[in-house]
Parts: structure tokens; sequence; C-alpha cells
């Protein structure tokens, strides 16, 4: 397969991985902001959305305050937020088009509808208001779930379909590490407090923003505790934005290229690496090592790989 | 001239009875009501819609949704129409190719003073960097997309000889899906020739001038300037076809000679490229150093004969207006033979007379510019204003060698299927014609382009032109039928 | 991974003998040797990167003769004609055409007119090494009246060219009397006059070519017959700096070197 066309495909699954974080995320959010101060509700919180997006610098640039409706049309329509969702959707659809025949018919329309409707609300005048953008997240949400399901279910196992899951799995894990980053704080083990915590919500948020807030009670059967919320987000294998679970799909899909290439190469070895640490890892020995120094040791191994992978394929 | 000048109905013919090709066609138009026709063209709209989606994307304007019209209504030749034509297509691109290994070789034609050296030799499209340069089995001209015209009964002209990189071969195709989709009793009822092997007729030409090197399991790939480019879609459509990589300049390197692709498993060599991006931007080496759509080197490549170029380099020189007058001349003096398609008329105001003459008419004259394409730097004589006549005598006047200039043709018509009911449009035809070391071939049609306002002449789809379906139907059929009817 | 195009070597004609010419490149690379559309020597090569710099050395003695500016016994691929082709670089503006009539109007025969061009161009332009860059065009040079000898050349041969007489640039080494280093070759003109063969016209000295001059290379104008032409891959940043040396016997050198 051409690199390019690799490279796109990868592209391609990262940006719609990253649109569909954005939107849920938003989602927690406000959900997280709409609450009574005695509940947890706070304004900065918009801050945090900020920094688990890594839009905070280019927000900062922008020199507007932080509150809802600003960091919301930052991270949804601003042409200016490189990260917006808006930019995310326009990525995808641009390396889509590159490689059009490397996609299925279902693939391609599930990128291409979202991206007319965002194109129809954009060309009318003024901000889109609430009842659009809720929509408009909405169909973010479901065009991540058809393209996904469209690769899964329709595109031949090949390249194009290993290079768009690492694409995408590396995405998701690197999302799921940032949000755990900005949120590392709330999730120390503490004391039990009797009656649940002030922070109670902010977990739930967490989990909302990934999508797993009624896996952790399936997974755990208990009330929410934060160092079970970070088990959750790193080490259950059955949650499929846990981190562990991302380097299980991760592996898998680059030894299929392996296989097929009849080559491995660092980025394999790589994988396997950061994969197997993880398998031995216990939370205690997360939470004394530090759960932030943790995180960021792991955002570099994700981004290693990233860099490994673009050295030995992409070229 | 007079035929010229009384315009002819492929469905009616000159005397107003239907000619023998569309006589089914008729009859089941008469037979079918006008809600099936209505209820046919609505499925029509709504599968290119999804089709069109992906045309109209591709475009240079992103913000517009343009389909090209498409018209549910077949345009028909009879197998013995087609067969005059295809025979003086390849008889033209024969002629092209001979001209073209010439002009870049031994230049006899020049020097038989059948063509004036300083047409070939200051023609912008002329490439000195070919000039005596042999390229794989003396074939420059691999693709040709031929743009015929036909103003009676009698015989086909020719418009133009596209020579470079011909478009709109996809349109072709993906009409005829739908029309499948749509018609499938109208498929039933004619004996149409097929289509659909095209982009394996073009495989097999492509793989033919493969360098030898390749010991005939050739790597080739189709070059495109990239998604902006406005044909990008076709690129996309016929890589898919053809299964093989699409590739832009980046994707492709040089080295020592040898053109390689960037793929995940490493660089694999390049034996043919079916370019469609335009000499000027191939290598930034040898032509606009400032193209970053190309592949640096790659002319070192072509000419050490490691890589096959379809077209190759310089093609563009045989198909430009001034040229195209000398067609006739060139078939003869190549092939020995009467060219059997006629070329328009043509005044070449290089000459004093024709120039005197064309003068006198403007006003009932096209007059073109000899390197304008696509309706640039054109005078419709008789469409224009007084002071846009003036604007061309004076240009005229001053660069009389930049002109030719045309009688107004009567395009012939064809049938179109509109809400309000039938009604002619004209029309015109572009086959697709292939060359390669194991012969020439045209798969029977071509894309039909049509005028969609009443009395227009203008079939570009960049001015609102749509396409047509292209029928070449069995002769037998034809004639049963005209006996039947008698 | 860098592809370069060189056009470095001098061939014979009446006006010069090659006694000696060598290029080193200091890389693994495979040096071909082949001959250009114009005629014109031409090395290739290609490095795989990633590379710092690449420096490439070119020595060698040639043996000059004053033709008048007469250019006979060169390598011709193609007719005259071929040199009436207009360049976006040697394009004529209405003004170019209009100097170039008026000038070439005072004079009778292609020769003389060409001489009055030259006389012209040389003497209402200014030399002026930082007015321009290697893509101006003749028109841009026209409009400033500043230039250095690259733009003197297209403008040339975009007047000759204007008045009938077939032109082209030609690229080459001049042997100045006041300095043996220099920061760059040189360049001028050739055209075509029946029955005397291409004479050459160097505008920026407002003469003819004589033994000062080494010829290298010829084209319809810089771009053709650059002595470097190259592309790369990947890296950042470009820079080129050229030294060229040219002296009378026993020493005669010529150096470039690129480096990025």
């Amino acid at each position: 397969m051409l690199s390019r066309t690799a490279d796109n495909l990868y592209w391609l699954a990262r940006y719609m991985e990253r649109a569909d974080f954005l939107a849920r995320a938003i989602q927690a959010s406000r959900r997280l902001a709409a609450l009574p101060k005695a509940y947890g509700g706070d304004e900065t919180e918009w801050e945090s959305v900020l920094l688990s997006s890594g839009a905070a610098l280019a927000f900062e640039s922008c020199g507007r305050p932080v509150n809802e409706a600003n960091v919301i049309a930052f991270l949804t329509f601003a042409p200016e937020n490189p990260g917006s969702i808006r930019n995310c959707l326009e990525h995808a659809r641009s390396n889509a088009r590159a490689v059009r025949t490397a996609l299925t018919i279902e693939m391609w329309e599930s990128i291409n509808d979202a991206y007319l409707e965002m194109r129809a609300l954009e060309s009318r005048d003024g901000v889109p208001c609430a009842e659009e953008l809720a929509r408009f997240l909405e169909v973010i949400k479901l065009t991540s779930l058809t393209y996904d399901g469209g690769a899964y279910r329709t595109m031949l196992r090949n390249d194009a379909y290993w290079f768009s899951r690492v694409g995408l799995f590396i995405e998701r894990a690197d999302n799921t590490a940032r949000l755990l980053d900005v949120k590392y704080h709330v999730l120390l083990p503490q004391k039990e407090v009797v009656g649940g915590s002030l922070d109670y919500f902010q977990w739930s948020a967490i989990l909302r923003a990934v999508s797993a807030h009624t896996a952790y009670h399936w997974v755990y059967r208990t009330s929410m505790k934060p160092w079970l919320v970070a088990d959750l987000l790193i080490l259950r294998p059955e949650m499929p934005r846990s981190l562990i679970s991302c380097y299980e799909s991760i592996v898998r899909n680059l030894d299929s290229l392996a296989r097929a290439h009849g080559r491995q190469g660092a980025s394999q070895r790589h994988a396997r690496g950061v994969y197997g640490k993880l398998e031995k890892l216990t939370m205690e020995s997360v939470f004394q090592g530090g759960l932030h120094e943790f995180v960021q040791g792991f955002i570099a191994e994700n981004n290693r790989l990233g860099a490994l992978i673009s050295e030995q394929y992409l070229f | 001239m007079d035929s010229r000048l009384t315009q002819f109905d492929e469905l009616a013919g000159a005397d107003g009875r239907i000619r023998a090709p569309y006589r089914k066609l008729s009859r089941w138009l008469a037979e079918t009501p006008p809600e099936l026709l209505a209820s046919r063209r609505e499925q029509a709209e709504l599968l290119f819609r999804r089709i069109g989606i992906t045309f109209a994307v591709y475009g240079a304007q992103e913000a517009t949704e343009r389909l090209i019209p498409f018209d549910i209504l077949p345009r028909i030749l009879a197998r013995s129409e087609w067969a005059t034509l295809e025979k003086g297509l390849i008889q033209r691109v024969a002629a092209l190719n001979a001209f073209l290994a010439d002009i870049y070789g031994a230049g006899e034609i020049l020097k038989a003073g059948v063509v004036p050296a300083d047409l070939v030799y200051r023609n912008p499209a002329y490439c000195p960097e070919m000039a005596g340069r042999r390229v794989p089995y003396d074939i420059f001209v691999h693709i040709a997309g031929v743009d015929i015209v036909r103003t009676d009964d009698q015989g086909f002209f020719v418009l133009e000889d596209n020579a470079r990189t011909p478009s709109g071969v996809s349109y072709m195709l993906e009409n005829r899906e739908v029309m499948m989709r749509l018609f499938p009793e109208l498929f039933a009822l004619h004996r149409v020739a097929p289509i659909e092997n095209y982009p394996d007729e073009l495989l097999a030409t492509l793989r033919s001038v493969a360098p030898p090197h390749a010991n005939g399991d050739p790597t080739i790939v189709l070059m495109t300037p990239g998604q902006y480019n406005s044909a990008f879609y076709e690129h996309s459509f016929l890589a898919d076809k053809l299964g093989v990589e699409l590739v832009e300049g980046r994707d492709l390197f040089v080295r020592d000679d040898v053109v390689y692709m960037r793929t995940t498993e490493g660089p694999r060599r390049v034996d043919v490229i079916y370019r469609r991006i335009d000499d000027d931007f191939l290598d930034p080496l040898c032509f606009r150093p400032d193209s970053a759509l190309g592949v640096a080197g790659l002319m070192g490549a072509y000419h050490a004969g490691n890589v096959t170029l379809a077209n190759a380099v310089g093609a563009g020189a045989a198909d430009d207006k001034a040229m195209y007058t000398y067609m006739p001349d060139i078939i003869k003096f190549y092939l020995g033979e009467a060219p059997l398609l006629q070329n328009v008329p043509t005044f070449r105001c290089r000459e004093d007379e024709a120039l005197a003459y064309v003068l006198d008419h403007l006003e009932e004259l096209v007059v073109k510019e000899v390197n304008g394409s696509g309706g640039y730097g054109m005078l419709v004589g008789p469409h224009a204003s007084k002071a846009q006549i003036e604007e061309f005598q004076a240009k005229l006047k001053a660069h009389p060698q930049n002109f030719i200039a045309q009688p107004t043709l009567a395009l012939s018509t064809c049938p179109i299927a509109l809400a309000s009911g039938v009604a002619p449009r004209h029309v015109d035809l572009r086959p697709f014609v292939l060359q390669g070391a194991n012969g020439a071939r045209v798969v029977p049609g071509g894309l039909t382009r049509v005028a969609m306002t009443e009395k227009s002449l203008v079939v570009n789809s960049s001015q609102g032109g749509g396409t047509k379906d292209t029928w070449v139907i069995d002769d037998a059929w034809v004639d049963e039928e005209a006996m039947g009817q008698a | 991974m860098a592809v370069q195009h060189l056009r470095l070597t001098p061939r014979n004609y009446d006006g010069q003998h090659v006694v000696d010419w060598r290029i080193d490149v200091d890389r693994d690379c495979r040096l071909v040797q082949s001959e250009d559309a114009f005629g014109n020597m031409l090395h290739r090569f290609s490095v795989d990167g990633p590379l710092e710099s690449i420096s490439t050395v070119v020595e060698g003695e040639v043996t000059t003769f004053d033709t008048a500016g007469v250019a006979s016994g060169a390598v011709e691929r193609f007719p005259p004609i071929v040199y009436m082709r207009e360049t976006p670089l040697t394009s004529p503006s209405a003004g170019i055409s209009e100097f170039a009539r008026k000038t070439a109007s005072k004079e009778s025969g292609t020769l003389g007119k060409l001489h009055a061009l030259l006389g012209a161009l040389h003497e209402s332009f200014t030399f002026d090494a930082d007015a321009t860059h290697a893509a101006t065009t003749a028109a841009e040079c026209f409009e400033h009246r500043m230039g250095v000898c690259q733009d003197f050349a297209h403008l040339f041969i975009a007047c000759a060219r204007e008045i009938g007489a077939p032109a082209r640039y030609v690229s080459g080494y001049f042997l100045r009397t006041d300095a043996e280093d220099q920061v760059a070759g040189h360049a001028w003109a050739e055209a075509y006059v029946e029955d005397l063969g291409w004479v050459g016209f160097d505008p920026a000295h407002g003469v003819s070519p004589h033994e000062n001059h080494v010829r290298v290379a010829v084209a319809l104008d810089y771009l053709g017959a650059a002595p470097i032409r190259g592309a790369r891959s990947g890296g950042a940043e470009e820079t080129m700096d050229v030294k060229v040396r040219v002296a009378q016997m026993p020493v005669f050198s010529q150096s470039q070197s690129q480096s990025q």
C-alpha cells in the first residue's frame, strides 16, 4: 500500500476518534457545570476540558475569558482552533477524500454526511443555538459509531483496515490518558467519606466523558470510588477505552501488519513493550509512583509509538 | 455548406421520418406514459445525487454541490455508423502518433514542407526535451479523446483531437451503469454493445507499452495532481477500476534513473505511469521549477527508458488548433490514405488570403485562439456584439498566426427528456481511442455531451452542459425493425 | 534524499578547446553523464538522505580564442527557429517590444540592430546584484532598469526575438581582469544572424564575448542552462554557496558547494 494512503487512513481514524471524544467531553462537562456549587458544579470545569482536549494554549492565545459559551464555541465550530470538532471533521474528510477508494461507501458516506450537515449549520447566519449544538454533538457521536461500524463490518482485513485501527486506538489511548491527567487530583485514593464526596460528580463526569458510566457499575458492582475509576480507565481489559484495552488492540493490529508484510519493526516491539508493562501493572504501584507521573509517562510512550509507526511505514 | 446550416435531428432525420436506429426508442417513448418517464428521471436524479455527491465534492469549489446534468434518453448509433467512425478514429490516432514520432525524430514532414516548421517548433506544446528521443513502440498518444460532431447522416466531423490527458471516460462508464439500472426493458429491446470492458482495455494498453525490464508484469500507477484537481473523481474512479495505485508526485521518487513509489513495505519500482498531470508539472528539474506536483528526476528515468509515461511527454504538439488544420495532409503523408473523418473547414489566419476572408466575415464565423482551450479566447460571430467583433478584428490584425476561424456548425440534435416532454438538443461525442503496442481499440460509444438549453451549442460541462449514455446497436435489429415498419 | 542536475561542463566550439575537466561530488553516488535537449553536457546524480551538505567541486582547463563573438562549430541540436520560442522568463512586455523596435529601427541589417540593442541595454541598465533573484523575468528587469548578467541576458533575448532574430541564453565563466574570485558564473546571450550564424552578445559588459569568456551551456532561458538545478525531499532550510575562481593558467578552477 502507498505510504501516503496508510498515512491518510491512520490520521483519518485519529481525527474521527478525536471528534467523538470532544463531543462526549463537552456533553459531560455541561452536565457537571450545570450542577449547584455544593455538588461540585464549577466554572473551572471549562478549564479542565480545554486542558484534556489539548486546546488550552490555543484558547489562551485567542484572549477570550474562560466560560461555557466561549469554550464550547472554541471546541466545536472555531476555525481558529486546530483541534476543534469542525477542523477534526474537515481533516477527516480531506484525508478520506484523498484515499476515497481505500474506504467503503458506508465509511465515506458517514463522514461526508456529517460534513455536509456541519457545512449547512455553518453557512447559516449567527451562532448555532443550544438545541442545534446539542444536535450537532449527537450527530458527531453517531457519525463516529457509523464510521466505526462501517469499518468493522465492511472493510477488507488488510493494510487499510489495520492502519486505521491502529490510528483509532492510539488516539483513544491518548484521549483517555489526557482526561486522567487533567483529573488525576480527584482520583487519588483518600479516606472514605461517609455519605459520599464532593468529587462524586467529578468522577461521574469522567466516566460519562468516555461513556463508561454504566460500565463502571457492571464491572465493580459498588458505589463510585476514585481509585476504581482510575483502575477502570487504565487497567481493565474489558473496558474498551482503557489504556490496556487500547494497547491490546494496537498490538493485535500491528501484528497483523507485520504478518502480512513478513517483517517486524520497532513499532511492533515498542507496542508490545507498553502492553507488557500495562499487563504487569497494579493500581497500587501506579498510585505509589504518582498517578500524574504515570500518565505523563504513558502519553510520552504513546507519542513515541506514533513516531515509530510513521518512521517504519509512512516514511 | 448548406447541410451544415440546416439542423439535423438524429431521431427525426432530415425528412422528418424516424431514423432506423431510433425506431424502437421512438415507439417505446410513444407507448410510455409521461408519468413513467418522470419517475425514471427522478430515480436517475436520485442515483446520481448519490454517486453525484461524490462527483461534486471532488470539484474545485467545495461549497457548491454541483451535479452534471444527466439525460435519461440514450443517444443511439447504428453499428454501421459506428464502424465508419471507429475506422476513422483509429486512422486519426495512428496519424497523430506517426506525426509525433516524426517531429521529435527525423522531421520528414517538415522537410517535405507539408507542415510549416515554425508551427511545430514555436508551438508551446512542442517539447524540446523530447527531440531525438524514442518512446516505447513510437507511441506518444496512448489515450485520445477525439471530439466528434455531425451535421447530417452522411459522416462525422472531428472538432478537436485531445491527445494530452483527455477526461470524461468515468462519466461514460457511470452513465451506462445508471442506465442499465433504470431501463432494463430498453436494453432488452436493443442489443447495445457493452463498454464496461474499457478499464480492462486501458490496462492492457498500458501493460503493452511497459519497458522490457518489467518482464511482462509491470507495476502501473495512475498519477494525479491531487484531490483539488477538478477531475480527481475520475482519477480515483479509474485507479479503482484498473486496480492500480493512485499516486501523487510526492508518492514517487527517482534514484539513479529508476522511479519508485513509497509504500508501507518500502520502495517499489514503477514501470508505467498513466499520468493525468500536464507536461509542465511533471519534473521540476526539467520543466516548471516551482511545480510541487511532479517528481524530480522523472524525465531522466523516462529518457533512460526505465519508465513509460502515457501519454508521452510532448504529445500536445499534435492536438493544437493550428495543427488540426493540417490533419488531412498529415494522414495522407504518413498513411497514404484519404482521411475517413472530415475536418471542419478551417481558415488559417496566418495565411493572407484566409485572413482577408475571415476579417470580412467575422459575424458568421467562430474564431478560436490556436492555443486556447475550453472556450477561452474565442469569438462566436453570430452571437457576438459589435464591440467584441471589433476587438477580435484588432487581435487578428496584430497576431494573425494565433488564430483560426471556422464556420458555425449546426450540430446535430438528439431528443432529451424534460419535465415538459421530449425535445431536441444539440450534442457532440467524445469517443476514447486506446493505442497500445498490441493495436488500437475503441470501446463502442463514448461520452455524449448535450447542451441542456434550447438552441444552445455549448456542451461544455463547465457551462451547464449535460451528458447522455451513448449506444451502439446492431444493424440487424435496425433492419428487422425497418422491415416490420414497412 | 536529493537529486541534482549539473550543467557545469563546457564543450568545444571554434572559440574554445576543453583541455581538461572534471567534477567531484563529496557523496557516494552514481554521476551519470548525458546530453540535454540543447546539446549541453548534463551530469545527474541522486543521493539518499539524511544529508547535511553536498559539495560539488568542478575543475578544469580551457583554451579560448577570440572569434569576434561568432559561436560556430558548437553542437547544434535544433534549427534556429526553435530559439524563437517564448518562455515565461523571456516573454516581452509592451515596454520591451517598444524599446526593441525603437532601438533597432535606427540600424539596418540584423547584426547592426542587435549591436544597437546591446549598446542601448548596456547604457541604460544598472548592474545591481540585490535588485533581482533567480526567477526575475525580463519584463521585471526592464521595469526596474536594474539586474545582474542573467537578467540582462533575458532582456536581450526578449528584444532580439521581438525583432525576429532567434536568440538564446548562454551560461559560462568570465575571466575578470580585476579579481579572480567571483560569487557566480557569468551569463550572456547569442542571437542568430543569417549568413553568419550564432553570434554572442554580452549585455552586462556591452561587448561580444571574446577570449575571456568560457561558454558552458545554452538554452531558451536561464532555467534550461542553469549550472545547478536540484530538488530534495524532507529537511528544513536550504542554502547554496557558490565560489567561482577563474584565472589564467597556471591556475584555473571553479568550485561550487551546496549545503543545507
